[in-house]
């Protein structure tokens, strides 16, 4: 066949239109694309049967109830619960990233026994068994010599049945050391005892409050319970009531207030005691507390002491803003000032607490709608006091190592000053330490002298689910269940106004051979026999949960929570100026560490919502939810004014060194508008040493770089910076 | 049911998100990863290829201390209308991996189409579409809590946010076996919507006037939906991408990051509607 010009354009053409209407080539793509994305190694999520839980999150102090969904035994998501009367159905990213947690690669995951040096990672798998028995038999040799008040344990908190097992278990063995995670709530439950002479948490009815005067206190920032101020806030906005915010940066609370005013930081007490000062001197002052105990010591005080002049030169702001802020605080229908900087995880110098409260009573919001109220402690656990064999009985009489309830009458646990008195030798060399819910060589300040102190105590036991930085530097691991995987208790303050008490309970069954850090305890008292094993009756903390809770049991199963009761205000005549309160007389700020010539600058943490700082680090996703701005790579960035930069010759994103009397860190540098020239601000939660890979050695810790500063009436750690310097690399 | 199929009004679900409300928590991403199987890898500090659906800017004002102010800015993906259904990245597909959904206005991304050119990743104005340079890996164990209702996506494809487009179809599915073809506004809700603790999201129909959207946004079907609420714009208006993501601010320095003026340029003037 000959090939013409007109049958090859005729072939070229049909073939052209052919292969454009034959789907082939389509169909290939297609295929490829399709057969190009099935890798075996992707994964298939199983489908199957659906399925709510109802428990209580507890990775912060908020109480926020939470539901997780399921597919069969599978927890897929964890949402906020709805109508639950803390979050009411809202939740923060660390809630949301709770199942990363539970099925993470950071979980301890049987009882594990140091085999090398502290610290060094080597661990060998052993049973609960043995486990016990090794803490059994530790424990009876140091009580057999007589040394059982050296035994002590830090938790996080002294509410709940666990807590109340782990200082039940203390006391009949023979130890007063029953230390907690200290926090803001130490501070205001301090500042309540001295003023209203009643023994409270201080709840804040911020709902029903139109004017919100904060001094720093990060409101939506992680303060008190954050979801539950989260929604205040955007109550507030809605309603256009008012938000002031007193801080020396602009943080994400100062920029949704409606006013922000910077103050030279640790000056806050005497902005308060000058606004006291405005409102007295205009007689702005609620009429029903003139009669109160000390008013007019009080009234002295701050007209003598902290007139307005003097005040704008202490804190830096200008006395027409004093004064308009005193008024418009004062002649709102229900303000509210509170305090207790950040997330409240530093417990602060006492003489703001004390101003601060002195504040309110002064417009008459103590135990009022929309005021401070002094809010009783949960009281269901009744107990029988356990009965004390002669060891016992003498080990509890000892003094607490922190020096709490001898040197420091008002306290009732110190954690910041156990370091350093284990350190300087001044107390009883400690024998054993048992963590549970904490944290403290990361979270606690000073790691350097935490980390001595830990090193000196030959017998330290974590109970942590994670393989966090205490638990990688103790000597035996006896993992707790993750709190989706067990029943307890969650008594939550964190400034309800309403207290509650919310039930955690299974979600799905333990994903590893751990235990119950309750069935622990009872488990190593029944090991130790005598009367320390009667001082646990129950056959295991399940049935010693529902015992307790006793007919709150089935209400907490049915609806996830509780009340503590209706009635929850405890009424004391206020006392506006306690003994305590003569060191304001002259006013000067908590004083913080390092000289000002080696260190021109000021140091202060910052707190976000994306960092957890507490016993819990960021899981992935909520460290993956960071900032390049705050965190890039393995570096951290401070925070400085474009203007001090410019002085120390710092550009935006270089790295710089960052010295302090503790410690010294590589950093990098964000200028940033909002924050005060010559400060720097780092933030709380990085420099983690331990967890996984996505956690670990980013950016540095902020308390290995500042050391506690003692408060002298409360002992608690009253330090909010420490001095600085900043070079380039 | 051909009947019924000609009155009912098609569906334009969007967003109207309120920036004085929004607290830059970040709870929404969280949320919006947790949903949606999204992965991570060890650092996600380079935020060019660490994905995010939802990703929460923070602005700044530009001014010096003490006048500086930040307002955070979450981005979802933004579903745009384009004129017609011709959004950006749908108009360069050329697999049809993504898709307008005439029905509810979402702007789909089907994974097993998507062959990684990338072209809709350019073609948005809105850094809203990331690509999977590796595959996702999930450590030991943490397999577990993947949700089924959304693939897992793998190395070489483009992903982003779907308003939770599964949480759709379940809803749907149940109003059909419940014998409706409507969904009440709370039936269906993103889960970034659901998760925001300040309730700063809010997300709805905005062709349904009793849905909240509609009557935050006001929004002008005539002129490409441009919102008739004075506080509440869009961004890159003026891209003529007809977003269906709507922001609220009282505050006009806010409103104005949301595009670009020139110097001079009035911004009240360009912004009336």
């Amino acid at each position: 066949m000959k090939i013409g010009r007109r049958s090859f354009l005729s072939f070229v053409i049909g073939g052209a239109a052919g292969s454009a209407f034959t789907p082939l080539p389509w169909k290939l793509i297609d295929d490829s694309s399709i057969w190009s994305q099935n890798w075996p190694w992707t994964p298939v999520p199983s489908d199957g049967e659906y399925s709510q839980k109802n428990t209580v999150c507890t990775l912060c102090p908020g109480g926020c109830g939470i539901t997780v969904r399921k597919v069969d035994d599978r927890a897929v998501k964890i949402e906020g619960m709805k109508g639950h009367p803390v979050n009411a159905g809202g939740i923060c990213l660390l809630g949301l990233s709770g199942l990363q947690l539970l099925y993470g690669p950071t979980r301890v995951k049987s009882p594990l026994k140091r085999v090398g040096e502290r610290g060094e990672g080597k661990w060998e798998k052993i049973s609960w068994d043995e486990a016990i028995s090794e803490v059994a038999k530790n424990l009876a040799e140091i009580r057999s010599q007589g040394e059982s008040h050296a035994v002590g344990a830090i938790v996080n908190s002294d509410k709940g049945t666990v807590s109340n097992l782990f200082k039940r278990f203390l006391t009949a063995y023979g130890s007063p050391n029953f230390m907690t995670t200290p926090s803001i709530q130490d501070s205001y439950r301090m500042t309540i005892s001295l003023m209203q002479e009643v023994n409270a948490q201080a709840g804040f009815d911020v709902e029903n409050a139109d004017f919100i005067l904060s001094f720093g206190s990060g409101i939506i920032d992680g303060w008190g319970s954050p979801v539950r101020m989260f929604k205040a806030n955007s109550a507030w906005k809605a309603e256009g009531k008012k938000v002031v915010q007193i801080e020396s940066r602009l943080s994400n609370t100062a920029a949704k207030s409606d006013k922000w005013i910077p103050i030279n930081p640790g000056t806050e007490a005497a902005l308060a005691l000058g606004l006291a000062n405005v409102i007295i001197t205009n007689s702005l002052d609620s009429k029903k507390i003139s009669q109160s105990t000390g008013f007019e010591s009080f009234k002295k005080l701050v007209q003598n002491e902290y007139s307005t002049d003097k005040v704008s030169k202490i804190t830096g702001i200008n006395s027409t803003a004093i004064v308009s802020l005193a008024k418009n605080f004062a002649q709102a229908s229900k303000p509210l000032a509170i305090c207790g900087k950040g997330q409240g995880s530093a417990p602060g110098s006492l003489d703001e607490f004390m101003a601060v409260h002195a504040l309110n009573a002064l417009v008459g919001n103590i135990n009022e709608e929309g005021g401070v109220w002094a809010v009783s402690e949960p009281d269901y656990i009744k107990w029988s006091d356990p009965e004390l064999d002669s060891v016992a009985s003498t080990g509890v009489q000892k003094e607490r190592i922190d020096g709490a309830g001898s040197e420091y009458l008002h306290a009732t646990s110190l954690l910041n000053r156990f370091p350093e008195v284990i350190n300087s030798g001044e107390g009883y060399p400690f024998k054993a330490l048992f963590v549970s819910d904490a944290n403290p060589l990361y979270s606690m300040p000073d790691s350097k002298a935490i980390k001595a102190a830990f090193k000196s105590i030959p017998f330290v036991v974590s109970f942590s689910s994670y393989m966090d930085e205490t638990a990688s530097n103790a000597d035996l691991i006896l993992p707790n269940h993750v709190y989706l995987e067990r029943y307890e208790d969650v008594p939550t303050l964190a400034g309800l106004s309403k207290p509650i008490v919310g039930l955690a309970r299974p979600v799905v069954k333990p994903q590893f051979n751990t235990k119950h850090v309750g069935d622990v305890i009872m488990l190593m008292a029944k090991a130790l026999g005598g009367k320390i094993a009667d001082a646990f009756p129950w056959d295991n903390y399940e049935a010693c949960l529902k015992e307790t809770l006793g007919i709150k049991w089935d209400a907490l199963v049915e609806n996830g929570f509780e009340f503590n009761g209706d009635k929850c205000m405890l009424e004391g005549d206020f006392n506006f100026y306690p003994e305590a309160m003569k060191s304001l007389s002259d006013f000067s700020p908590v004083s913080i560490e390092g000289s000002a010539l080696s260190y021109p600058l000021i140091l202060m943490p910052y707190d976000s919502i994306r960092l957890a700082n507490g016993y819990i680090g960021d899981p992935p996703f909520a460290i993956k939810a960071v900032e390049d701005t705050v965190l890039k790579g393995k570096d951290a960035y401070v925070e400085v004014n474009p203007k001090t930069g410019k002085e120390l010759g710092l550009t935006q994103g270089r790295h710089a060194f960052l010295y302090t009397p503790r410690g010294k860190a590589k950093v990098k540098v964000n200028l940033y508008e909002g924050i005060m020239p010559g400060i720097v601000a780092l933030p709380r939660g990085l420099g983690h040493t331990a967890y996984d890979k996505y956690l670990a050695d980013k950016g540095c810790n902020f308390n290995e770089l500042i050391g506690s500063v003692e408060d002298q009436v409360s002992g608690l750690d009253a330090a909010w910076g420490i001095r600085a310097r900043l070079t380039k690399v | 049911m051909k009947e019924e199929g000609k009155h009912k009004k098609a569906k334009k679900y969007g967003m109207v998100i309120n920036l004085d409300a929004c607290t830059g928590c970040g709870a929404c991403m969280v949320a919006c990863m947790a949903e949606n199987n999204v992965p991570f890898k060890e650092d996600e500090s380079n935020k060019l290829d660490s994905i995010a659906w939802m990703r929460v800017y923070k602005l700044t004002n530009g001014k010096s201390y003490p006048e500086a102010d930040i307002c955070y800015l979450p981005r979802p993906c933004m579903h745009c209308e384009g004129d017609h259904g011709h959004s950006p990245c749908v108009s360069v597909c050329p697999a049809t991996a993504t898709d307008y959904n005439h029905d509810t206005g979402i702007v789909s991304q089907i994974y097993t189409r998507c062959f990684g050119c990338r072209y809709c990743m350019v073609a948005c104005p809105y850094h809203a579409r990331y690509f999977n340079w590796w595959d996702p890996v999930w450590p030991e164990g943490s397999t577990k809590y993947l949700s089924p209702n959304v693939s897992p996506r793998m190395r070489g494809i483009v992903e982003k946010c779907s308003f939770c487009f599964h949480r759709y179809q379940l809803a749907m599915d149940k109003a059909y076996v419940e014998g409706r073809t409507v969904l009440e506004e709370n039936e269906y809700q993103t889960s970034c919507t659901q998760a925001c603790p300040a309730g700063a999201i809010t997300f709805g129909d905005l062709n349904n006037p009793e849905h909240k959207v509609h009557q935050l946004a006001k929004p002008d079907n005539k002129h490409g939906g441009r919102p008739g609420n004075p506080n509440v714009f869009r961004l890159l208006e003026r891209l003529g991408t007809n977003p269906k993501v709507y922001y609220m601010s009282s505050r006009e320095w806010v409103r104005r990051a949301g595009d670009n003026y020139l110097g001079d340029e009035d911004f009240a003037k360009t912004h009336r509607h």
